[in-house]
């Protein structure tokens, strides 16, 4: 059996900065490959340079034994590779059977494009990965974790010999993650190879084949993962000193009773028709409150009205002890309520420098009538070093950082003034393990200083590493509390 | 760090990064090199053209697109349009005169007050209209194209009411001196479009406000979400720019000597072609008012120096039509270098 896709002494740098330094990559036929590294290890850009997005690299790749430089995603389109990429560049405009079938619309007899087939394959599609949508439903429409499904469902029915999966479950929740699983093992065993990147490496290890881990930009194993263990992995993804890290990732917190603070955030009977029903939570002063629920269960949309960008039909929410106006973004935030949304996209800046992007909320502050650059880059300056963000330069448009940096900046917008409230959608979204621990840090570091913290989420690691007491939500009702009691991701699974 | 050394030698050859270097920038460039182009090919083309005399005539000649244009700026680095600049502009010129005294040959049933009163109306109904068009696209949620396509026919409509197809020639007697006289040699309309490019280049670079601007255009969600009141700024850029399309309008009708209807549609066209040959995007958040002064520039001169060769008058109209698809052509153009580079 000769290698299917073989790299060689692959190198890249943007400008002066090395993503990648001679890397070496193989890809057998019917085999799924996990790849694995911290955030800014240089696997997106490996990955984007199989899918022809780079073509301007140093090395060689190889296609069933033939030297091949793709100039476009076309190219290696039409060499049979397919990519869901990290940010998801779904069509919002467009319906989800459009999306579907981006691109390779089907044609009946007269050279249209057969709207009837292309929305009965859709839905074939779509329910295989155990979804169920209308195909005509606009794309903008859907909550994150559908528009990812949706995406992935475009790649893997592409008929793409390989199939790169950039972060595909970064968004889902563990029924979805079953399923998905369950159609890349049929698409292996009919001789597909898959390339799996995540930042969930019991994923990993449990989906893959073999794994091949990147660190700063070079790769430094690859074995089978029946040899090997997570903590092996965490092993080389860090390096040496990981001790501390390791733990922190593989062990659970049991929750604590917060301190008898004042409430900060009261909801009282919040509904909205579609999403949410008969909401009603307090949170205290230095409590972190973890909202966790499948995919769907109206948690990520309540998390968004707390922050006036989507309306209650009823209820009402008290800050402080005073109703809060849930009617626009910027009312919330002069009430002090702090969110970080679920989607990079939906918050960040990808033109504007680092500094711009972690200034925007705060401008009133520090500036009166002119603006002052200069203070807001020693505050970003602060930032990009406390949380770590490389590469540590303030000035760099914000787009060209590696995923989970740019979900830093994002967090590090709120970092600055402190807000009474901060309401975290998936905060650790696409952040490797060293990341999610700088999370878990700075999110105890606000508990302190007595803000209330809403962290929701579809991932039970996420709300477990962070909350004090859980309340676990299921088709839009808060179904269980879990506070002053030991908490595993087992028991939070079989609430929702 | 220890990897520097070697990182040297992967860092692909200083060609392509001057290549990307370029394409990046192109944005910018590309008007620049447009307008020494043409500055070039018509001071060798004709004698009357680099003159001191035909330099304040390319300034009189470009001050009105330059007030509107100024507001359009606003408008455009948000992702939104204005289309009913002319028109507004051709109201606020007509209310103006409405509320003169006119003379006893000019049958139009005016109102005449003090000319302080006047002007005041006249701004008044522009920011009227403006807040009408802010009113549609951030309350009701009119996409700005439309309302401002239906607003291009409400200011006509006003205007034909008002004017009933007749002329009126007076004006208040200070729109008159900052319309038609000089300051020495400089005329004060070209004084007038300078600071309004001054004071828009001051509000969007160096203000709190001007950020919000170029944030909304880049990317509303994010703005949204940032706690920006994004339909407070999208009504203030919207408001903006009818006023300054109403006064563009009042000066442009001293400068013209008269008020009729349609006299400012070419302006239209010729206002988004300054901002957009400039090199400010139509996506949103990309560009300024540097930008909208070369796009003045490069129209400016083009109109004028096609009237210093001899050129068939019909042919001019193509030109300017090409030159303008060709400025389309980089925008988007450099756009999409721009997507690329930002990692897509
Ligand atoms: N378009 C670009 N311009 C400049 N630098 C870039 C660009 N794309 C990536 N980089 C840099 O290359 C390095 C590797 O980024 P990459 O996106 O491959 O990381 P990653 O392993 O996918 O990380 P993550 O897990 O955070 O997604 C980072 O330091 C990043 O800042
Ligand atoms: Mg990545």
């Amino acid at each position: 059996m000769t290698t299917l896709l073989e790299l060689a002494g692959i190198s890249k740098a943007f400008g002066g900065a090395v993503a990648l330094r001679e890397v070496d990559f193989a890809l057998e036929p019917g085999e799924i490959h996990g790849l694995v590294g911290e955030n800014g290890a240089g696997k997106s850009t490996l990955m984007k340079i199989i899918a022809g997005v780079h073509s301007e690299y140093v090395g060689e790749m190889r296609l069933d034994g033939r030297i091949v430089r793709f100039a476009s995603p076309r190219d290696a389109l039409a060499a049979g590779i397919g990519m869901v990429h990290q940010e998801l560049s779904a069509v919002r405009a467009l319906s989800v059977a459009e999306n579907v079938y981006m691109g390779v619309q089907p044609l009946n007899r007269l050279g249209l494009v057969d709207w009837r087939a292309m929305r009965h394959g859709a839905r074939e599609h779509l329910d295989s990965l155990g979804i169920a949508v209308d195909p005509r439903t606009p794309m903008g429409a859907l909550p994150l974790g559908l528009q990812q499904l949706v995406e992935l469902s475009r790649v893997l029915f592409s008929g793409a010999r390989i199939i790169i999966l950039d972060e595909p479950t970064s968004a889902l929740s563990p029924p979805e993650v079953e399923r998905l699983f369950g159609v890349l093992r049929r698409l292996r065993d009919a001789g597909r190879s898959i390339i799996f990147i995540s930042h969930f490496l019991d994923d990993v290890l449990a989906v893959c084949d073999r794994v091949t881990v990147f660190r700063n930009g070079r790769k430094v194993a690859v074995e089978a993962c029946a040899d090997v263990d997570k903590r092996w992995v965490i092993g080389r993804m860090i390096g040496a000193g990981h001790d501390e890290l390791e733990e922190s990732y593989l062990s659970d917190i049991p929750l604590q009773s917060p301190a008898e603070a004042p409430v900060v955030l009261a909801l009282e009977g919040l509904g909205r028709a579609g999403a949410y029903r008969d909401v009603s939570l307090a949170v205290r002063g230095g409590e972190v409150l973890g909202i966790y629920g499948f995919l769907g269960a109206g948690q990520l949309e309540l998390a968004r009205t707390l922050f006036g960008a989507l309306p209650p039909d009823r209820g009402r929410v008290l800050a402080g002890g005073r109703t809060l106006r849930l009617t626009s973004t910027s009312r919330a935030r002069r009430a002090g309520m702090a969110f970080l949304p679920e989607s990079r996209g939906m918050m960040l800046f990808a033109k504007e420098p680092v500094f711009k992007n972690m200034t925007i909320s705060i401008l009133e502050r520090i500036h009166r009538l002119w603006l002052r650059p200069a203070a807001e880059r020693a505050i970003a300056r602060e930032h990009v070093e406390r949380l770590r963000i490389r590469p540590p330069d303030p000035e760099r448009p914000l787009g060209t950082l590696s995923g989970g940096n740019q979900q830093k900046v994002a967090l590090a917008k709120w970092l600055t003034h402190l807000p009474r409230v901060l309401v975290l959608s998936e905060p650790t979204r696409g952040m490797d393990v060293g990341a999610k621990d700088d999370v878990v840090k700075i999110v105890r570091g606000l508990r302190e200083r007595g803000i209330g913290i809403v962290v929701a989420s579809t991932e039970p690691e996420t709300v477990l590493s962070l909350a004090d007491r859980i309340v676990v939500m299921k088709k839009g009702e808060v179904v269980r509390e879990f506070a002053d009691e030991p908490v595993s991701k087992d028991r939070l699974l079989a609430a929702a | 760090m220890s990897d520097t050394q070697d990182d040297a030698a992967l860092v692909p050859p200083r060609r392509r990064d001057a290549r990307a270097w370029l394409a990046a920038r192109l944005r910018n460039i590309a008007p620049l090199a447009t307008l020494l182009f043409l500055v070039a090919f018509f001071w060798i083309a004709s004698d009357s053209f680099a003159t001191f005399g035909n330099l304040t005539n390319i300034l009189t000649q470009i001050s009105v697109t330059a007030i509107i244009a100024v507001g359009l700026t606003f408008v455009i680095l948000c992702a939104e349009i204005d289309l009913s600049v002319a028109a507004i502009a051709n109201a606020t010129g007509i209310v103006v005169a409405f509320f003169t005294l006119q003379d006893a040959s000019v049958n139009i049933a005016n109102v005449p007050l003090p000319g302080w009163a006047a002007i005041v109306i006249a701004l008044a109904s522009c920011y009227a209209l403006g807040w009408i068009n802010a009113f549609g696209l951030t309350r009701i949620g009119i996409p700005s194209f439309i309302m401002t396509l239906a607003m291009l026919q409400i200011a006509a409509g006003i205007c034909a009411l008002l004017v009933r197809g007749q002329i009126a020639y007076s004006v208040p007697p200070l729109i008159g001196t900052l319309g038609a006289k000089s300051l020495g040699p400089v005329p004060w309309i070209a004084i007038v479009a300078a600071l309004f490019l001054l004071i828009g280049h001051l509000v969007l670079t160096y203000t709190r406000f001007g950020r919000y601007v170029y944030m909304v255009g880049g990317n509303r969600d994010a703005a949204e979400y940032s706690g920006v009141n994004v339909r407070r700024i999208l009504s203030a850029v919207m408001i903006i720019s009818a006023v300054c399309s109403g006064v563009a309008g009042m000066l442009g009708v001293a400068y013209f000597g008269s008020a009729q209807q349609n006299e400012f549609d070419t302006y239209l066209l010729d206002s988004i072609a300054a901002v957009v040959v400039g090199g400010t995007s139509l996506f949103g958040g990309q560009g300024g008012i540097g930008s909208t002064i070369i796009g003045l520039f490069v129209l400016g001169v083009l109109n004028n120096g096609l009237d210093h060769i001899n050129i068939d008058s019909f042919l001019k109209i193509l030109i300017r039509g090409l030159i303008l698809l060709i400025a389309l052509i980089i925008n988007v153009y450099a756009q999409r270098v721009r997507l690329a580079e930002a990692g897509g």
